[in-house]
């Protein structure tokens, strides 16, 4: 196996972040089908904020609408997908610094980690 | 205006907007705030779910075609994550406390702003200096592939990059753009580091700063996925198609009309939220 120097590292991310965006879109697609193909002649409108309902706001609302089967559950949870692919990255590199032995890096990079999960897990606490 | 010409509507602006923004390199984030609210008539709030969640498709689907050229450095990248990340978190906690027309006055002045960075030929005066010990401690000092070899460069100001980091990430989490200009600023001007390495590493932050706020959005009910699906789509689509012909053409004329574009709509943002429009 190749040492785990640092352009290997970025190669590996590189890929894994085309990957989760692929993924993403592909999912995001698949609710837009179903989404365009019910009510194409609805009336869309963005004027005024309504906030959205409270299963597509959550990590666990947005899992359990979009294996319901709807349709813009599935969209959303396709963002939640794209959502998750920095957070990936991040973990990826903690792992990748701990591989070097750099035990700075994974404190560093272990920080960012928290940020990200308070945001999409916690952040209700302050919203 | 029905959900299917809508649509496709806002899929095709955005399609532009993020060819235009990775032609040209100045992102195509900026303008999708404006184009939403201003020509769609969007609630601001909607608008900047959707232009956040793009920013990040934008950010990841691009890093292959950066990293491949070996100028990014991810420990100066990841460092400096601490900073964009924590001042995303707040960006996004203020626009539930910021009036709309605040943050509309807000983004005129970023926009401006990032059209003048663009402008401006920096004038770079590269005298040797001894490495900076705080940048040294941190492992931050690399090298680069340049056009006369492997280019060594040492990283100064460390504490001021980090604090205009900050900045950078609380603007990303206000207006949901990704900031990149201003970090290209943090990393170029504040730190010395080269401008490629600068350009190329702030494409790899921008995506995780606006993940952090990304979160914040999710739970306030900003993102909507009806809006955000052609939006996400369309600068996907757009950006990939401008990083496969940058290579080819001649931006500099191109440059000088978005840089206009990107004026008009900071001073119409700014009017609408000077007059009330938000």
């Amino acid at each position: 196996m190749k040492p785990l120097d640092d352009d290997r590292v970025e190669g590996l991310i590189a890929n894994l972040l085309r990957m989760g965006v692929l993924i993403a879109a592909l999912v995001v697609i698949g609710g837009a089908v179903p989404y365009l193909g019910h009510h194409p002649r609805a009336h869309a409108g963005y004027k005024t904020f309504h906030g959205e309902p409270g299963n597509l706001k959550s990590v666990h609302g947005i899992i359990g609408s979009a294996f319901s089967g709807d349709a813009r559950g599935i969209m959303q949870l396709g963002l939640l997908l794209l959502i998750a692919t920095p957070i990936a990255r991040v973990i990826f590199s903690a792992v990748a610094f701990a591989i070097q032995g750099d035990r700075m890096y994974v404190g560093f990079t272990l920080i960012v980690l928290a940020v990200l999960l308070y945001s999409l897990f916690g952040s209700f606490l302050i919203a | 205006m029905n959900v299917i010409e809508f649509t496709f509507l806002v899929w095709a602006g955005s399609l532009v907007a993020g060819f235009l923004g990775s032609l040209t390199g100045l992102g195509g984030g900026v303008v999708l705030v404006p184009l939403l609210t201003i020509f769609f008539h969007v609630d601001l709030r909607y608008a900047i779910g959707a232009s956040l969640v793009s920013v990040i498709a934008t950010s990841s689907g691009s890093a292959a075609a950066y990293v491949k050229e070996g100028f990014s450095n991810i420990r100066i990248g990841m460092f400096l994550e601490i900073a964009t990340t924590l001042g995303a978190l707040f960006g996004a906690y203020l626009t539930a406390k910021v009036p709309g027309n605040a943050i509309a006055i807000i983004f005129g002045i970023v926009l401006m702003y990032s059209a003048y960075v663009s402008r401006r030929t920096r004038p770079r005066t590269d005298v040797e200096q001894p490495p900076d010990g705080l940048a040294t401690k941190l492992k931050m000092n690399s090298n680069f592939p340049d056009t006369s070899g492997i280019r060594p460069y040492n990283v100064y100001r460390v504490p001021t990059g980090f604090g205009v980091m900050w900045v950078a990430g609380a603007l990303s989490g206000l207006l949901g753009i990704g900031s990149g200009a201003l970090k290209v600023v943090a990393m170029d001007q504040a730190m010395k580091i080269p401008f490629k390495v600068s350009t190329t590493t702030s494409n790899f932050m921008i995506g995780v700063t606006a993940a952090a706020s990304a979160g914040v959005y999710l739970s306030r009910g900003y993102v909507d996925p009806s809006l955000a699906m052609p939006v996400m789509i369309g600068v996907l689509i757009g950006s990939l198609m401008g990083t496969r012909v940058l290579v080819k053409t001649q931006t500099k004329r191109l440059r000088l009309v978005f840089s206009v574009v990107i004026v008009l709509l900071g001073v119409e943002m700014m009017f609408k939220g000077l007059t009330g429009g938000f």
